[in-house]
């Protein structure tokens, strides 16, 4: 797996940095990405690895078939996301509790013009067929809202494939963390179709 | 006192002092066993139900049926006494509700109820429970005393 953890920060970045941009047009402002972290993880250390647990956020999923099988979670602090549905709806919601589907629906927006973007610079690269559900929002306790997003698209295995990101805008709309999970299985596809496969011996 | 974290899909005993903590219990349960007299208890948090419905493999502690026998040996092994074992569990919210109905959307439901037929199986008493519902919890059992303390978003701890 070691081996393939600079391949997967490019996938990583190269699918990030066309969310960014288009989040950027989106709202018209800068947004700024780190390097992505990838990783292999045991589902049970997956709390350990990610951090901040117990943070109330909220969150778009989205669940990805395809050539590929996992999630995409994008998570925001409260203040955040109130934030973004003021400024692009003109009125604040007041509490995430209050939020009306309105307001979700903004989010659900955000979520899929990144994760979309995002799917689309990784299909692009790697010729994969990538399809992405319809975003799902909640906002509850980090913790919670990763491990049934894990169960509830079929994330089934001991250990998980995670590519992690922070991007955070001017303004702190939209400022988050982006996450892909993915089985293991779906690494030797990703892989194969970068032909990063054929001349290594097996991980 | 001593905290003791209990991942995903994942199990763990102590003697008192010692308090047992799971984290981001959402659609997953966590199923607490304690033996009152011994102050010997443990914690599991189980992701599915059956481990034959999902591809027949894994670590057992993913499973409710597996899951629980596997915690009953260990608090076991620690010298609690078989008869004096209690349970309380928490969990099986149902987190997210939408259109794409390839989701697994009643994952939590069907966790508690195996849960509570595995418990049954084995002989074992729920005493308490705090499930179902559409929001995430974390639970903790303290062995001094067997209280379950539950933390769930905007609201007061819970104590079961």
């Amino acid at each position: 797996m070691e081996q393939y953890v600079d391949a997967l920060q490019e996938i990583g970045n190269i699918g990030i940095g066309n969310a960014a941009t288009a989040l950027a047009t989106f709202l018209s402002t800068k947004v700024r990405i780190t390097v992505p972290k990838a990783v292999l993880v045991p589902v049970e250390d997956i709390f350990q690895v990610i951090g901040g647990i117990e943070n109330a956020v909220a969150a778009v999923l989205q669940r990805v078939d395809g050539d590929l099988n996992g999630t995409l979670l994008f998570f925001f602090p409260e203040a955040n996301a109130l934030g973004l549905v003021s400024h692009l709806l003109g009125q604040s919601p007041g509490s995430m509790d209050e939020i009306d589907g309105m307001g979700q629906s903004v989010m659900k927006e955000v979520g899929n013009i990144l994760t979309g973007s995002f799917l689309t610079a990784i299909s692009v690269m790697t010729q994969l067929t990538i399809i992405p559900s319809v975003p799902m929002f909640t906002f509850d306790m980090l913790g919670s809202i990763i491990s049934s997003s894990l169960l509830c698209t079929g994330m089934l295995e001991d250990q998980v494939l995670l590519i992690e990101t922070e991007l955070s805008e001017e303004d702190h709309l939209a400022s988050g963390e982006f996450i892909f999970f993915f089985n293991v299985g779906s690494l030797n596809t990703l892989l194969a179709s970068l032909g990063l496969l054929d001349n290594k011996e097996e991980g | 006192m001593q905290e003791i974290q209990v991942g995903i899909a994942d199990y763990k005993v102590g003697k008192e002092p010692v308090v047992l903590t799971t984290l981001g219990l959402g659609s997953c349960v966590g199923v607490a066993l304690y033996d009152p007299l011994n102050k010997i208890g443990g914690l599991l948090h189980v992701m599915l139900p059956r481990m034959d419905e999902y591809g027949k493999e894994g670590k057992p502690a993913k499973f409710a049926d597996l899951g629980i026998p596997v915690l009953l040996k260990e608090v076991l092994k620690l010298g609690a006494d078989r008869r004096l074992i209690q349970a309380k569990i928490a969990g099986g919210a149902q987190m997210f509700r939408g259109a794409d109905n390839r989701f697994q959307l009643n994952i939590g439901e069907r966790n508690v109820d195996v849960v509570r037929e595995t418990l049954k199986k084995l002989g074992i008493r729920i005493i308490a429970e705090d499930v179902g519902g559409n929001k995430g919890r974390t639970m903790s059992l303290d062995t001094i005393t067997g209280v379950v303390k539950l933390k769930m978003l905007g609201a007061q701890v819970k104590e079961i």
